[in-house]
């Protein structure tokens, strides 16, 4: 595989420059070849991150040159895809610095990883009937809908922690830790919550809240999906019991997801889809189970998007993560002073702080208005209610658009932004 | 003209700012309610029909982009005084027009008003926004097909 041109690893301690990095991505040149006076500004990283050319080359150098099926047969390319597959396994584990290969489940998303722990944790000792499970009002609709299904199933009592509501805090918008830490002592066995809020970039303090929750005895699961691509995450040091995200969001292929598990904790759920693969012995009376990672893996999984997560991973760890996070803090610093000079501007709150998210109204114009009047000058933002409708609802609006960076933004992209959003104003009059 | 202009024309313009008919109504005979899971809009038509089935007054409420509103808002304009017959007319060429089809060559009695509706012909170059403009009228539909009767909001 291609090594990253030399301004990308050379250089590990000097600030991202957005118009080098993306030139990694073959989306940007594409475009402007068909676009030239009006390059494409992505700013939706927050919904899916574009692919840079090393993992477009992985998935399609195992496609062209050993694609077979994993765990099955004893030719070559199979064993070459199958080492493949648990190569990304240890990439994925280095990331986020999980003590084994085997803490690593590939799932197809973070909202598969979630619907995981919700279907299997009521059959496994962990939680029984009329336990408690708490979650937050920052939670994205997968970090949502599968405890509620769950509570009705099997009669499990779902808490919801609310946000700060009080515009005069300087928390507004940000998770409530006194009202989180009083759920908490009510007895509880497992806190679900978002590392950072997809909708708005208010980011959890999740480390202390772990070690609260474990004071008293809680387990806890963390939706990571818009964290891992934008900081360093290590499970062993969040102490964290799961921890979940996808692929996409990660400059990886879409149909991937990571479950990272404790190794007991693993352990102890039964599986979730059942199958090929994550068999041991399987007679019509009877079937034993692999032990967890395989048990949770039935099926042939999508072969090339768990390729394609390595290249990912290793993307990320070429540019640096510290590097990431500092480049995305600064875009949203300029993205926050730039927009407060609109008129009729309203930021939503994202509390302490705020990752690489900015999410807004504009005076009366629909976000839906403002998504198609953007894209006419080539800038991709989301509009809507970023599936996490409560979450909208307690800040009071039905949609924002949502401006979230990666790697690739610079600081004309959010000129760009706000010029466009200058001349939605002007149509509206 | 460029698409965006042809989308957000002077008189889309004016009906989501200035929505016609955005009230509740309490004696309407027929209402219905439409929602959009994907996007979040929502649009309640409210009609009363007269003993010939004829529509007397049309009202909507509801939250959206200025595509739905305006949409809305012309279409409680146009269907006033008009029959079910004449307003499956009226959605079948408005509908075949946003999608980009060939209008349906309604009859010469409803040719101004299919062409006043076609003010958000626009639309068919954005398939996304398509569900904005039709949202209201699939709610109008369901309304007239009884679903939901009988007055108070």
């Amino acid at each position: 595989m291609d090594h990253l041109p030399s301004p990308l690893a050379s250089d590990a301690k000097s600030p991202l420059d957005g118009a080098i990095l993306k030139k990694q991505f073959p989306i940007f040149a594409n475009d402007a070849a068909k676009n030239p006076t009006k390059p494409l500004v992505y700013l939706d990283s927050g919904a899916s991150t574009q692919k840079p050319a090393t993992v477009i080359a992985a998935i399609r150098d195992f496609y062209e040159n050993y694609y077979a099926n994993i765990h099955r047969g004893v030719y070559r390319f199979s064993q070459r895809a199958s080492d493949a597959v648990e190569q990304s396994r240890v990439a994925v584990q280095k990331l986020i610095n999980a003590p084994s290969a085997d803490n690593i489940v590939f799932t197809s998303g973070t909202t598969e990883g979630l619907n995981l722990l919700a279907a299997t944790l009521p059959y496994s000792p962990l939680l029984k009937k009329g336990d408690r499970v708490v979650i937050s009002e920052l939670e994205h609709h997968a970090n949502i809908v599968p405890w509620q299904m769950m509570r009705d199933r099997h009669r499990i009592d779902l808490a919801v922690a609310p946000i700060d509501r009080n515009p005069d805090s300087d928390n507004y918008g940000g998770i409530d830790r006194d009202a989180l830490a009083k759920l908490l002592q009510k007895p509880t066995r497992l806190l679900a919550i978002t590392h950072s809020a997809n909708a708005t970039g208010a980011s959890v303090p999740v480390a202390e809240i772990i070690a609260a929750a474990h004071r008293h005895g809680i387990l806890v699961a963390i939706d990571g999906a818009q964290a891992v691509a934008h900081q360093r995450v290590d499970v062993q040091a969040l102490d964290c019991d799961f921890y979940v995200f996808s692929g996409h969001k990660i400059y990886g292929p879409t149909g991937v997801g990571v479950l990272y598990g404790r190794g007991e904790y693993l352990a102890a759920l039964p599986p979730y889809q059942t199958g090929g693969d994550m068999i041991e012995v399987v007679s019509f009376e009877k079937t034993s189970f692999q032990p967890p990672p395989q048990r949770f893996e039935a099926g042939t999984p999508d072969i090339a998007a768990i390729i394609g997560i390595k290249a990912a991973i290793e993307f990320l760890q070429a540019v640096g993560l510290a590097r990431i996070a500092a480049h995305e803090h600064g875009l949203v610093a300029y993205a926050l002073a730039e927009l407060a000079a609109i008129p009729e501007i309203t930021i939503m709150p994202a509390g302490r702080k705020r990752d690489g998210v900015v999410s807004f109204t504009l005076g009366k114009i629909h976000p839906h208005d403002l998504g198609t009047i953007l894209d006419d000058d080539n800038i991709a933002i989301r509009a809507g209610h970023h599936c996490a409708q409560p979450l909208l609802r307690c800040l009071g609006v039905a949609a924002t658009a949502r401006a979230s960076f990666g790697v690739y933004n610079e600081f004309s992209d959010i000129d760009r932004l706000c010029a466009s959003l200058r001349r939605a104003q002007a149509m509206w009059g | 003209m460029t698409d965006l202009r042809e989308l957000y024309q002077d008189i889309i313009l004016d009906h989501a700012r200035h929505p016609r008919n955005f009230a509740a109504n309490a004696q309407a005979t027929h209402q219905a309610h439409g929602h959009n899971p994907l996007c979040g809009d929502t649009v309640t038509v409210y009609l009363k029909l007269d003993d010939q089935g004829r529509v007397t007054a049309a009202n909507f409420q509801g939250h959206g982009c200025a595509i739905s509103l305006a949409s809305a808002s012309l279409m409680t304009e146009t269907v006033l005084g008009k029959t079910g017959a004449q307003i499956d007319e009226l959605f079948a060429d408005f509908q075949a027009r946003v999608t980009g089809g060939k209008d349906t060559a309604p009859p010469p009695e409803l040719a101004d008003d299919a062409e006043r509706l076609a003010a958000l012909v626009g639309v068919k170059a954005y398939p996304s926004r398509v569900k904005c403009a039709v949202l209201p009228w699939h709610a109008l539909q369901s309304a007239l097909s009884g679903g939901e009767s009988g007055g108070g909001a």
